[in-house]
Formats: structure tokens, sequence, C-alpha cells
């Protein structure tokens, strides 16, 4: 009988030690990404969270390294909690919007699409991520604009009386789509669409066929199927579409800049304040809005029960 | 009165019309009111199928299907009076297990007091009395078999289709069942289908079966039918695993020259026996012994009694029946 190979070379000895102590190479592969995450993400969003609570001197306009909550009171004068409401309100249209035209999308390319259908879809939805963003804000800016060809296509068709109805509406209306709450809405649910539907459809593929026709099966009509059944389960993948779409429609500053009438939004006020204006503490009280509001809605998903089925 | 479900020349083709897959094709079958009735066969012979055209989530391609004399051919699966226990029983895992079983229920728009009052009798029923708040995932296999069982007899079904509802238990488990299922249809009186590719299950369960293969019913009768007088080569070997013997052999033993089957049981050691050949192989079973002897090229399985005199692998052997047991086939 041979005996058991002799551990040899080091490279044995490390392998080894490694079969001996599987949670020591464990630690080794995942210490440098949790590094990266523990110092670079949330390392810089707690050092977000500390300048929030610093202040600026009115007169020297030097940030003053004291604890306050000056700063956060700040954010209640009208002009800045405008700001707020206005981002809030864009960011919970532009998710609802997306969850409306997601789901059917959605639904299809979970449960019907196969083979080359299910890569047509991948690309479809894909397709639009790869061009740069900047292009497809001025892209629609041009679709949009009173000269633009929705206007044409509207004309064309005489349906100009939608449009103007549409424009006419107070608050969202505007000169044209392209100055308008409208047109921003349709800018903000064009660009994180994407963002929506792939969470969506893999929550949806996750629902087996049977649990359908159980339902079907127990005397349920289709809609009471949808409600009961398809739109519970697939309530994580909603909510994980719609941190998307909120949370990118409240942190950001370029479309309201080029579409829409020029109205603040948190990204944009982010961005004066940190830059032209010097107001670093503002600035960051402003970014931890988002923050907080997406902490609130996750816990309000949490307790209706949004993950349960997971 | 007519029969629970009705198969009227029922055919279920899948893919292009030019070179169909023939799942079901021309299927004539009638279950009796009160049945405790097995769909048997391999996997791919369209027993499952025709589970589903009787639930409704397939339409046949021709023919009908009546259930109590109506026929559903185009009714759609909400509308028609059976149940189905799924496979993978498809619990619902955000609703607990009280409001699983009152599904049937809430969606007719009973009120939650009388649902949930009927549900708790169904998950006493199924002795799960005390789990009515869990969540199916905190139930084991057999629980959650016994979670759909409840689910899909509260709508009080005319019959309830169980698709393969033993295949995800172990042995243990899937004996107390068979017993539990049996005693359940018996008080409930209930038509119950059921779905299965093994004939132990479907012979003990059952008071009549239907052997599938491609598509078509090879046999229907009781299990003792079967059993005993399987028609065709297909159903003496898939139920029970029969000896079948050739026309030539059949003939150098007294009968016709027609295929024949021999139980393995049926047989013994005999020093005059007719069958003579060599052991090829000897297995212990726990009850008996399985011993397989090759007589003209032909593998013979004998199943003896513990306790026999067992001859030695590769000697010559010689095998005798009682008279009777050679059932003589249909098939040329």
């Amino acid at each position: 009988m041979t005996a058991i190979l002799p551990a040899k070379s080091a490279a044995d000895r490390l392998t080894t030690l490694f079969w001996r102590k599987p949670k020591l190479l464990l630690a080794l592969l995942i210490t440098p990404p949790l590094l990266w995450l523990g110092v670079i993400y949330l390392g810089s969003l707690a050092a977000l969270l500390l300048q929030s609570f610093y202040s600026i001197d009115e007169f020297s306009g030097m940030v003053v390294r004291e604890f306050t909550l000056k700063t956060y009171g700040e954010l209640l004068r009208p002009q800045n909690y405008d700001i707020i409401l206005r981002t809030l309100l864009m960011s919970a249209a532009v998710t609802i919007g997306s969850v409306i035209l997601a789901f059917p999308i959605a639904y299809y390319a979970a449960r019907y699409a196969r083979g080359r259908w299910k890569a047509v879809f991948y690309l479809g939805i894909m397709l639009p991520l790869w061009s740069s963003y900047l292009v497809k804000v001025y892209a629609w800016k041009l679709i949009l604009a009173k000269e633009g060809i929705l206007t044409w296509a509207a004309t064309q068709t005489h349906t100009n009386f939608l449009l103007d109805a549409a424009l006419a509406l107070p608050g969202i209306g505007g000169n044209s789509l392209s100055t308008s709450y409208i047109g921003m809405f349709l800018v903000f649910t064009y660009v994180w669409l994407p963002y929506m539907i792939l969470p969506m459809q893999a929550a949806l593929e996750r629902v087996p066929t049977s649990m359908l026709e159980a339902s079907q099966d127990l005397g349920a009509t289709r809609a009471q199927t949808f409600r009961t059944v398809i739109v519970p389960l697939a309530l994580p993948g909603i909510i994980a579409g719609s941190i998307f779409t909120f949370s990118l429609t409240m942190g950001d500053y370029i479309i309201p800049q080029i579409v829409g009438n020029s109205a603040n939004f948190i990204g944009m006020a982010v961005y004066q304040l940190q830059g032209t204006a010097g107001n670093t503490p503002l600035a960051a009280a402003f970014a931890v809005i988002p923050i907080v509001i997406m902490l609130i809605y996750l816990s309000l998903a949490k307790r209706a029960g949004a993950f349960d089925a997971l | 009165m007519p029969a629970a479900v009705e198969f009227r020349s029922v055919s279920r083709h899948f893919g292009p019309a030019s070179a169909p897959v023939k799942a079901v094709d021309g299927v004539d079958l009638t279950i009796a009111e009160g049945a405790f009735f097995a769909m048997l066969g391999p996997s791919g012979s369209g027993k499952t199928t025709c589970l589903r055209l009787i639930s409704g989530f397939e339409s046949p391609t021709a023919g009908e299907i009546c259930i109590f004399g109506e026929n559903v051919s185009n009714t759609p699966p909400h509308l028609r009076n059976v149940n189905t226990v799924f496979q993978d029983y498809a619990l619902f895992p955000h609703m607990n297990v009280r409001d699983n079983v009152a599904y049937g229920l809430m969606v007719k728009g009973m009120g939650r007091a009388q649902r949930y009052a009927k549900a708790e009798e169904m998950l006493a029923l199924v002795h799960l009395d005390a789990y009515g708040s869990r969540k199916p995932g905190q139930l084991s296999g057999g629980q959650r078999q016994r979670v759909a069982l409840a689910r899909a007899l509260v709508n009080e079904p005319k019959v309830l289709l169980l698709d393969e509802p033993l295949g995800a238990l172990d042995l243990k488990l899937r004996e107390a069942m068979q017993d539990e299922l049996k005693s359940l249809q018996q008080r409930l009186g209930i038509t119950f289908v059921f779905v299965t590719h093994d004939q132990h299950e479907a012979l003990s369960m059952a008071d009549s079966l239907a052997v599938f293969n491609d598509g078509k019913i090879a046999q229907i009768g009781t299990p003792a039918q079967v059993y005993a007088q399987p028609k065709t080569r297909f159903v003496a070997d898939f139920v029970g695993s029969s000896n079948v013997l050739p026309p030539a052999l059949t003939q150098s033993l007294g009968g016709p020259a027609k295929w024949s089957s021999l139980r393995p049981e049926s047989l013994h050691l005999d020093p005059a026996g007719p069958l003579q050949g060599t052991v090829t192989s000897l297995r212990y079973l726990g009850s008996g012994h399985r011993v397989a002897i090759t007589t003209q090229g032909q593998d013979i399985a004998a199943i003896l009694p513990s306790g026999t005199q067992l001859p030695e692998p590769g000697s010559e052997a010689r095998l005798s029946f009682a008279p009777g047991a050679l059932h003589i086939m249909d098939e040329a």
C-alpha cells in the first residue's frame, strides 16, 4: 500500500491550510471588496453626512466645522422646501409612470418571450443604455420642442387639440413640451425605464406557472389572479425597480437643466451649492434628503409586506 | 347517472398540424362518480396532459370532455367545478396557510369570518389545525401537501385532481399519505383522479386505473385486472414488471402462439419445472429474493420467499408456475 502523498511544495502547504481553515480563504477573498465597500462607499457617505451637520459663515463664506442643525433648518425655507417637494413629486410620478409602462413589457418578457424573442427583448431594453445619456436627453429636447417631430405629427394627424389640452394643464403644462413638467416627466421615464423593467422581469420570472394555474384552478378570474398573486409576488422586483427610478430621478441634475422650465431640483441645487456657491454643508444636507426618503420608503414597503415573498 | 368525467375521442396535439406531437391521441375514458381513479404511465405518455384537460389548462384539439354530463371542452379552468393538487403544491408563499386554504372562497367573495371558519375546518380534516398562521415556507414537504389538499377541497369540488401527489415525499411519508388519501376519499365521497408513474401507488390506491402509453390508453380496469390480465406487452412490463414471453416460448409452455406474461411471484423453483435456464442474477429484496434465469435467450425473473434454498449464480435451475398463471395476451 502506498502512503498518502506527502505535502511537498509551498503551494501544497497553502492549499492544505486553506482546506483546514476554509474561513481564512473566505476572509482573504472578501476583505478587499469589503474595504472598497466600507471605506469608499459608506465612508464617503459618512463624510457627506458629517458635512451636513456643519454650517457656513454667512459673512466670510467659510465652512464652520462645528456640529449644528442650522443647515437642516435652512432646508425648510420656502424656496428650498419647494425644491424638495418638486423633486419628490417628480420622482414619484416618474416611478409610477415607469411601473405602469414596465409591467406589461416585463410580464411579456418573463412569461411569453422565448429563445430569439428573449434576446430581442434584452437588446431592446439595453440598447438605449449603450448610447450617451446626454445625447438621449438632447435628442428628446428636439423631439419635444415646439418645432419638433411631436408637434409636427400632431399637426399632420389633426390631434393638436390633445397636445394643446395637455400643455394647458395648470402647473404641469407650459409653452411647449420641452419646457414643461410633462416633457421632463417623459424624458425621465424614458431614461430610467430599463432600471424598472429588468428587476421586475427577474421577479416575474421567478413566479412559477403552477402558481398562476393554482389561482385559476381555485376559481380566480384573471383580474383576481393579477391582484392577489402576480402583483404581490412581483412586488420585491417592483420595489427594487422603484428604488432605481426614484433615487435616480431624485439625484439627477442634467435633465431638469435641459428639459423643463428651469425650476430647481435637488440635484441642481446640490450642483450649484457646492460649486458656484461654495455652500458644501447645505449641498450635503440636500444630498441627505433622497437617502432619508429612500429609507422611509423602504421601511413603509417592508411594513406593507412587500418583501414577504422573498 | 352521468359519469364524473368522460372523454369522447379526445386528442391534444402540440406543434404544427403537419407534424404534430400527439400528447393525447383519441382517448375514450369514463370515470365513475366516487371513483378513486389512477392514470398510470411513464413520463411523456399523456397522463398529465389528460389531467390538465380535465382541469382546463389544456383544451382538446379534437373530441369532447364532459364533467357530470356537461360538456366543458370550452370552459375555462376557473369556471369548472374541479380542483387540483399540484405536483409542486403551488402554495402562495406570501399568504399564510389559512389564507392559502381560504383562497378559493376569498375569490368567490365570501366574508372573512366565514371563509376562515371553513378553512380551519379543512385544516382540521388534514390534521393541520394548529398551523393556520404559518407561512408555507415554514412547513415540511408532507405538511405542504396537506395544505395543498385542504386548499383544493375547500371549494367542495366534484372531482379532485392530483398530479403526482406523492412524488416529492420520502417513502415512509408516502405510505402514510396513501392511507390518508384513501380514507379521505372514502369519507368525502368525491371522485379522485390522480396521475402517477409509480405502479405500486396506482395499484394500492386506485379502485380503477388507466395505463397510458404514447398518448393512448393501453388498458383500463381494476388494479387486479390490469395486474393479472395485462392486455399488451407494454402493460405487462410496466405494471409490476412481469416476465413477457414471446410466442415461441409461450408455445413451448403449452400455450398458443401468442405473447404471454408470467408474474415473477407466480414462479417457484421446481426440479421438474418446464422453464430451464442459467441463473444470471440473485437479488435480496428484504421480503424475499429475486432470481433471474436465462432460457431461450429470454430473461425470466422469479420472486422467491425468504427461506428458500437458493441456487448458485451460473448454475442451472428450473422454474415452474401454477396452472393458470400464464396469461395469454391478445397481441400475436
